[in-house]
């Protein structure tokens, strides 16, 4: 794989300059609450610059390459490096991870959950931010365990801390089956990494010398990595955290957690273990499919039968995430960057969903669908927000869902030489009837909430989207639009670097 | 008859003793006796003098320790190489120094303010560390037992500090009868050895004792022995049955040097033995500690999780990461000797900065709160954040979550054992992966408790840490961010740790 190393610095200024802001917020008096929200926020504008940058100097016609790629020692006894970089995969999850933190931090500016304490929740965040995106440019597997793990603690805090009723189970639940799944994960790592001679950790040399394993130790490896990865997507039968996370954490939180922590699981499939294990791969496909759209069918039932829309939107999300490890167990390019695509519009998609689910919460005082209703006409806005994010979820062609969706279902069609056609093709039945679920319990949400007459009549303080809300939600929703107007724009960048990404498999 | 003695003792010369080599022990000596008649001829008011000379004592003994370190020849050998110091031992009687200067700063307020005797208190503790000091060092099994002796005597003494205490009692008895119990056990397979090798010389050992001819069996069974003995030592499972009863009962700066220091010693001694002493003997050794090294991990854990005071739940804690430095052990005696060499010294590096970071705030906490329950930790973030935040890192630590330190000592484990490639180890690993998970349920219990419940009582008046606390926190939590983010510190101690007589070398 080609590197570039120009503007070496960038990615390590955009990953760590969170961590300047913790510095700064941890000398911050705590009752100084508006200095700590200014920190906070520039601190995450300055990253979003840095961001910004970036993207004005990635080179699109070189997307397949790893830029920006840095290298330099960090624990030279285990052979491992400080080695980052990005490529068209990597690049648009980093630059959703700085987005959607601005976009929380300026949502925090005016909804700090309960019990308060900005001065923790901010730095929390900023740690969060730090991890996230060095997960995605982490090219060393070292590094990319470090910053996968580093995400775990902020998360754990921040659902229990800050989250609803049952938020100490969510939490120690969240964290329990997230950790289970990296150690095993990091065993697979050493197992690779003697199993390719001892020589380095870095993910460009495991995936040129992964090939040479024996298949039955491959599988084995990628069984560890599976576990590892599967937990964080979530997969059917690991996704048992996720809706208790999502219901207990703060909004915050649940954005966070629905716009990027999920990546980090399905990116470490397509970034590590696929390419790294070929054979393995082929044999594990089928029933990653198999489990995919078993989750896109139990995901949805579930959906329908949710009465809390929080809980509902969480559920949704295990469905939608079945459909992105559909794309990838096709192990064809069309499928990967249906998957690519799909992280990303899920990211945009759900993560606007949770933040209208908070701010349904702080105007009702309930997220129980019974007791909602009639939102268009007492908070039109919040309604049609709300109304668009459905219809984008529901893979509403036009709009970012339906570029992660249908690809993916397509592309289980005809998935890679060595996979079974008629088994794929049960499978891209079943995922099928799964957007009709979908279309299901999202409309069905949807005429609960938003039509019909407002119900209870202690609902006189209901506002509608109020500014801080605005500046927050508008990136989202434009992005969620044009992705899904021209989804060229992604697929442009994805496309050369996932080739790359699968050559093992002919293409 | 006596002209034979005498005309022995004209031919005998005295040995040529290598001072720069000896200087640690040498300081060390000197700073206990020191210690000890200054504290007969002050009143009690200047008694806080001692612990000053005790600090200064540790400093002054690292001195030479790190003039050793910087000169070129590092490995010097006295005593016919009964006494070897190399650079495994120089890293660990840096640990030793550094820990115990830890654990003076810890101690200080506590023992002013409680009604002991003062002077005996330092003057035991230097002596329990001028024994680890000379384990570090020791290459023969007399100068190993005396040097376990030296370290383990004081130790029963300090552990039943409370004199009035019944639970300091019964932690000083439990802890002297099991402890001796393990010597004699000891001492018998090292008659065994003498017996089999006509040497106490562990080099001389090495090369006897290789599981071949007549003596095989007799062989098996003092390697056996001896490792046991030290298991007591390191509170391995089944031999752990003491650490929580005398971890309970003991003063908490003692719990801290004997899960940390003590502990440490343990470890060396069972380190150098299996390199230096027993390679050959691997077939018995390795399986053996296999088993130990799951049961301690899983025991240590299944206990942890289920109590309710704070000290007991550490020492369970503190049982099962010793499972964890044995795991790379199990694997010692073939490809990845080095590594798992590495990983032991790595291991008990980093778990002497959280471990001991981890008392400091808990010795902070008890100032006010008075209890040894989890509970009364209760909303500790709300009204003492730097405490609580403290406490968070070094739990983490001990969790094994990156970036802090724990992760890499945990990981070197995981990577000397995998460096061996065979199914067992792989097997190991997978126990020990699981269990990294299963001991975040008490850790992260304590930090829910820190973090997410109300304060006990709503008492939230603050905490007020006095400024030796403060100074052994800010070093124990520096050097466990420091290690966590830039392993490399360490894992180069790990790297030139040689040492002589392992490998052939």
């Amino acid at each position: 794989m080609q590197m570039i190393r120009d503007d070496n610095w960038v990615l390590t200024v955009g990953t760590f300059l969170p961590m300047l802001g913790v510095l700064v917020l941890l000398v911050t008096p705590k009752a100084r609450e508006s200095a700590i929200k200014m920190v906070a926020l520039i601190t995450s504008i300055a990253t979003v610059l840095v961001g910004v940058f970036t993207l004005i100097r990635f080179d699109f016609g070189k997307a397949g390459s790893m830029q920006f790629v840095a290298e330099t020692s960090w624990i030279p006894v285990i052979k491992s490096t400080y080695f980052i970089g990005v490529d068209g995969i990597s690049l648009p999850l980093y630059i959703l991870s700085m987005v959607v933190t601005l976009l929380v931090v300026i949502y925090s500016l005016d909804h700090i959950p309960a019990p308060g304490n900005p001065k923790a929740f901010f730095v929390l965040m900023l740690i969060l931010q730090t991890g996230m995106a060095g997960t995605f440019i982490a090219q060393d597997l070292i590094l990319f365990f470090v910053f996968f793990e580093v995400v775990l603690l902020p998360m754990y805090f921040m659902i229990g801390v800050w989250g609803g009723e049952q938020r100490q189970y969510a939490s120690l639940k969240f964290f329990l089956y997230t950790m289970f799944g990296s150690a095993l994960m990091l065993v697979a790592f050493l197992a690779m990494f003697f199993k390719t001679g001892a020589e380095s950790f870095a993910i460009p040399y495991l995936v040129e010398n992964g090939a040479g394993i024996a298949k039955n130790v491959q599988v084995w490896i990628f069984a560890g990595m599976f576990i590892g990865f599967a937990v964080k997507v979530p997969m059917f039968p690991f996704h048992t955290w996720l809706p208790d996370a999502h219901t207990q954490a703060p909004t915050q939180g649940s954005v966070i957690l629905a716009a990027i922590l999920l990546k980090l699981g399905t990116y470490g499939f397509v970034r590590i273990a696929i390419p790294m294990l070929p054979d393995a791969a082929i044999e594990w496909a089928p029933w990653i499919g198999g489990l995919a759209v078993i989750g896109i069918i139990y995901g949805a039932l579930g959906c329908l039968a949710q009465t809390d829309m929080k809980r509902l939107i969480a559920f949704s999300s295990v469905a939608h995430m079945g459909f992105v490890m559909l794309g990838i167990s096709t192990l064809t390019s069309f499928g990967v960057n249906a998957a690519v695509f799909g992280m990303v519009a899920h990211g945009l998609i759900t993560g606007m969903l949770f933040f209208v689910a908070g701010s349904v919460k702080e105007r009702y005082h309930t997220l129980e669908i019974s007791k909602l209703g009639g939102m268009l006409t007492q908070v039109p806005r919040l309604g049609w927000i709300l109304g668009l994010c459905s219809m984008a979820s529901l893979g509403l062609p036009g709009l970012a869902g339906f570029w992660g969706e249908f690809p993916a279902i397509l592309s289980a069609y005809n998935p890679a030489a060595g996979l079974n056609v008629s088994v794929y093709r049960t499978y891209m039945v079943i995922a099928a009837l799964g957007t009709v679920f979908a279309a299901a319990y999202l409309l069905w949400l949807y005429q609960r909430t938003a039509f019909g007459t407002p119900k209870g009549h202690d609902h006189h303080d209901v506002h509608d989207v109020n500014t801080y809300e605005w500046i927050a939600w508008l990136p989202l929703l434009i992005a969620i639009v044009v992705f899904g107007i021209a989804p060229n724009l992604l697929f442009s960048v994805i496309d050369p670097a996932v080739q790359g990404t699968l050559r093992a498999f002919g293409g | 008859m006596i002209r034979t003695t005498i005309d022995s003792t004209a031919v005998w010369t005295a040995p040529i003793i290598d001072y720069h080599a000896l200087a640690p022990e040498i300081v060390l000596a000197l700073g206990l006796t020191v210690v000890l008649l200054v504290d007969l001829f002050t009143s009690e008011r200047n008694k806080w003098l001692l612990s000053v000379l005790t600090g200064f004592s540790l400093l002054g003994a690292a001195i030479p320790v790190l003039t050793l370190a910087l000169h070129d020849d590092s490995t010097r050998s006295l005593f016919d190489g009964r006494y070897v110091v190399d650079e495994f031992s120089l890293v660990m009687k840096g640990l030793f120094l550094v820990a115990g200067y830890v654990i003076v700063l810890l101690s200080s307020a506590h023992v002013e303010e409680g009604d002991y005797w003062r002077g005996e208190y330092w003057f035991l503790l230097l002596t329990s560390l001028l024994g680890m000091v000379m384990m570090a060092s020791s290459r023969d099994l007399i100068s190993m037992f005396v040097a376990l002796e030296f370290l383990s005597i004081p130790a029963y003494m300090l552990a039943t500090w409370r004199k009035r205490d019944s639970k300091s009692n019964e932690a000083g008895v439990k802890y002297f009868l099991l402890g001796v119990f393990a010597s004699a056990v000891m001492l018998y397979g090292m008659s065994l050895l003498y017996g089999v090798a006509n040497s106490t010389l562990l080099v001389d050992i090495s090369k006897s004792v290789d599981l071949n001819g007549d003596f095989a069996a007799i062989q098996a069974l003092a390697v056996v022995f001896v490792v046991v003995g030290f298991a007591f030592k390191v509170s391995a499972v089944p031999f752990h049955t003491w650490a929580p009863d005398t971890y309970e009962g003991a003063p908490t700066p003692i719990t801290a040097f004997l899960s940390v220091a003590s502990k440490a010693a343990g470890f060396i001694a069972l380190v150098v033995l299996v390199f230096t002493a027993f390679p050959s003997a691997k077939d018995v050794w390795q399986p053996f500690i296999w088993v130990m090294s799951a049961l301690t991990m899983t025991i240590g854990n299944v206990f942890a999780l289920r109590q309710t005071n704070l000290i007991r739940m550490i020492a369970y804690s503190s049982v099962s990461q010793g499972g964890f430095v044995l795991m790379p052990l199990a694997v010692a005696g073939g490809v990845a000797g080095e590594a798992a060499l590495r990983a032991v010294v790595v291991y008990l590096i980093v778990y002497a900065a959280t471990n001991l970071g981890m008392f400091g705030v808990i010795l902070a906490v008890t100032r006010k709160t008075r209890s040894g329950e989890i509970a009364s930790l209760g909303g500790l973030f709300s009204y003492a954040p730097a405490l609580g935040v403290l406490l968070t890192i070094f739990l983490a630590s001990l969790a094994g979550i990156p970036p802090l330190g724990g992760w890499i000592g945990k990981f070197a484990a995981f990577q000397a054992l995998l460096s061996d490639a065979s199914p067992w180890a792989y097997v190991l690993a997978v126990v020990g992966a699981v269990n990294s998970v299963i001991a975040f349920g008490y850790y992260g219990n304590v930090m829910r408790e820190v973090w997410m419940r109300p304060v006990p009582h709503g008492d939230t008046t603050p905490i007020v840490t006095p400024s030796s606390l403060q100074i052994a926190l800010g070093i124990t939590a520096v050097a466990t961010l420091v290690l966590g983010i830039l392993p490399g510190v360490v894992l180069r101690f790990g790297d030139v740790a040689e040492l002589v007589g392992a490998f052939g070398r």
